[in-house]
């Protein structure tokens, strides 16, 4: 019996098939159909975005065992980046021309992504690189770059909230029949998949992809082949600074209002994604993110008050069944 | 981690072991004689959160230093104890029943979370046990400001304690009936309680000390320095993690339930905030990291630290108050800027920290 569900498991797709089954599940506690549509389409585009921050976290640690707890700090940093130079902006931002809109977005998250790009060369130099085999001063070094940044951050942009402009054309909903959608949702929807569409070609179809996977699988033997791992290190933090930052930036637009604990706030989020997923995979994390953003936005409408902990939960029930997460790249 | 396995052996006494025990035993006394010596109300504050944080600290170093677990629930089992006793003494008012049940809830609830998580988790990658805690702690903190009926939400609890650690209670009367005093201080129920405080840390510190110096303490070490040879010498590293976390946890508790009985007031800022987290990883990597003595000292210097540095920094920023950028990065607010800085480099340059640094200079005697 037990042997035939799971036959039956792998056949629908194995561990790819839970969204869709969590989906399926929520339809009738949920109740009403325009309902669900709106918290399905909002769950994704969460979960998008939350795949943004820890799609970088995940190569990261599988390719050098290195878990940045600073990883936050690229977050929070972009967040404010990007509210920063859509503030500047503002004119085309309020302006009722998509194209002006776009611009300014564009320019927003290019900036910091810009930001995410350097800081995060510089963070591997200085923070990282000393300690590339030591895990418990990994953790430390990294901890205390992540009060220093988030320190800095209050320093720069002061204790209060400041809000976000939301360019024009991405602002309210619009509405399939009586199912009404939120834009900028979707969009970030889109832009998530976009970004996991390009990471998923360059490492399963390019000769570097293949160098990442193969030093996320085992390191020695392609340093041995004489490659140098390295740099390959260096360029896939920096791309996951990058993407940290992006996802701040686009989490800072979502959220509207942002303060010095965003980063932090998120961070709890992308671990619990990075766990669920399994570490050194990007199809994981972004299994783990559809998971997190769906089942925090059902939860929060059938039993408001157990948002988080549900999150909680499926980490829970997950490490039980899968103690390596559904997805790791590795098992060790 | 290889530093800190250099140590010469712990029988062996050095120069620096002298220093450190003394620096420790300074601290000690200071702390048993605090509210003789400082009579202001600010002080013995002071003085009951370094007791308390002294017990939080050296359990986390018994997970961080002995046994290389990186745990970041700690604040979520000394949360628990608070918070059971809190509950406890508001349903039924201050006796000592109250703390007694709402103890034993809080314990028992660390010890079920903490066996849970051990269980789950301290199977895979020490990096993966930190994140694990972490999601944890955080979402514990969710739960003790949703759930407003028993915890008091963002507000917390204010409640009574035993008439004994009332400020009016008087613990030695003279003929007339009034309150004696002993060096211009009154022998009054504040001083109760901080002796109760003061006691009781003193006798988990104790408790911990005996448990480092135990064969269970070698085994640790063991599990520290080397995983599968300890497993290979036929250890069960699982277990031993798992009960090291356990019995770090109910020691976090117990720290908790001093600390609302001594604040008489317990609130997520109080107990279960992750600023308290970061506080008490800065105190045991700052004090030195398997020592337990250097959790007495990281202790009394962040707590001095976190009074004092602020007081330079407010001259600093008023001085420098024409130049751009510095005044808002010496703005007393920021000290943990600086202190994270301090961290990094300390980090890097000691990571034995003050005590482990200590004890390893010195000839032999």
């Amino acid at each position: 019996m037990n042997k035939q569900i799971s036959s039956l498991f792998e056949k629908a797709g194995g561990v790819y098939a839970l969204p869709v089954i969590l989906m399926v599940i929520a339809l009738p506690l949920v109740g009403s159909f325009p309902t669900w549509v709106t918290l399905t389409v909002a769950g994704l585009g969460m979960g998008m975005m939350i795949f943004l921050m820890a799609s970088g976290l995940s190569l990261v640690f599988g390719l050098m065992d290195v878990l940045n707890f600073g990883h936050s700090a690229f977050i929070s940093f972009g967040a404010f980046i990007a509210a920063s130079v859509l503030s500047v902006l503002a004119v085309w931002v309020g302006a009722d021309n998509w194209v002006l809109n776009l611009l300014a977005l564009t320019l927003a998250i290019g900036a910091a992504m810009l930001f995410g790009l350097v800081a995060g060369w510089a963070f591997e130099a200085v923070i990282v690189r000393p300690v590339y085999s030591d895990h418990l001063r990994q953790i430390l070094i990294t901890i205390g770059a992540l009060i220093v940044a988030d320190q800095l951050v209050l320093v720069i942009w002061g204790g209060i909230p400041i809000s976000v402009p939301k360019p024009a054309f991405l602002q309210g909903s619009f509405f399939i029949g009586d199912i009404s959608i939120e834009i900028y949702r979707s969009f970030a929807f889109v832009v998530g998949v976009v970004v996991f569409g390009l990471l998923y070609l360059v490492l399963n179809r390019t000769r570097l992809g293949l160098l990442i996977r193969a030093g996320v699988e085992n390191r020695e033997m392609v340093e041995a082949l004489g490659f140098r791992i390295g740099r390959l290190f260096v360029l896939v933090f920096v791309v996951g600074s990058a993407l940290a930052a992006m996802g701040g930036a686009m989490w800072g637009g979502y959220q509207g209002l942002i303060s010095g604990e965003l980063g932090s706030q998120v961070m709890i989020l992308v671990f619990i994604v990075v766990i669920i997923g399994g570490l050194g995979s990007i199809e994981g994390s972004l299994l783990g993110a559809l998971l997190v953003g769906l089942l925090g936005n059902y939860v929060a409408f059938i039993f408001p008050k157990l948002s988080l902990a549900s999150n909680m939960l499926l980490m829970m029930v997950i490490l039980l069944w899968r103690p390596y997460g559904l997805k790791p790249a590795i098992k060790r | 981690m290889t530093d800190l396995a250099s140590n010469p052996p712990a029988s062996r006494v050095t120069t620096g072991r002298v220093i450190v025990w003394t620096l420790a035993a300074l601290i000690g006394l200071t702390l048993m004689f605090a509210p003789f010596l400082f009579t202001d109300v600010r002080s013995q504050q002071v003085a009951a959160r370094i007791c308390v944080f002294i017990v939080l600290a050296a359990s986390y170093d018994l997970l961080i230093g002995y046994t290389g677990i990186v745990s970041f629930a700690h604040t979520m089992f000394f949360g628990l104890g608070a918070y059971g006793a809190a509950i406890a003494l508001k349903a039924m008012g201050g006796g000592w029943a109250a703390i007694a049940l709402g103890g034993a809830g809080g314990i028992a609830a660390a010890i079920v979370l903490a066996f849970l998580i051990g269980v789950l988790s301290l199977r895979v990658k020490a990096i993966f046990f930190a994140m694990v805690t972490l999601a944890a702690a955080s979402v514990m903190m969710v739960l003790a400001s949703q759930f407003s009926g028993l915890t008091g939400g963002e507000d917390g609890i204010v409640y009574t304690t035993p008439d004994l650690f009332k400020p009016a209670t008087r613990l030695l009367v003279d003929a007339d009936g009034g309150v004696i005093k002993l060096f211009g201080v009154s022998l009054n129920g504040k001083i109760a309680a901080y002796y109760f405080v003061f006691l009781i840390s003193l006798a988990l510190f104790w408790f911990l000390l005996r448990i480092v110096r135990s064969p269970l303490g070698t085994v640790l070490e063991a599990i520290r320095e080397n995983e599968m040879r300890a497993e290979a010498l036929g250890y069960r590293v699982v277990a031993y993690r798992t009960a090291v976390f356990i019995i770090a946890a109910i020691v976090a508790a117990l720290a908790g339930l001093l600390w609302a009985v001594w604040l008489k007031y317990t609130g997520p800022d109080s107990v279960l905030s992750f600023d308290i987290m970061i506080d008490i990883l800065l105190m045991v990597v700052i004090g030195g990291m398997g020592t337990m003595y250097g959790a007495v000292i990281g202790v009394a210097l962040m707590s001095l630290a976190q009074y004092y540095l602020k007081d330079i920094m407010e001259v600093a920023a008023s001085a420098t108050a024409n130049v751009p950028v510095l005044p808002q990065m010496l703005n007393p607010d920021r000290w943990l800027l600086w202190l994270g800085i301090l961290f990094i480099l300390l980090v890097y340059f000691f990571p034995a920290g003050i005590a482990g640094t200590l004890m390893k200079k010195g000839g032999q005697k």
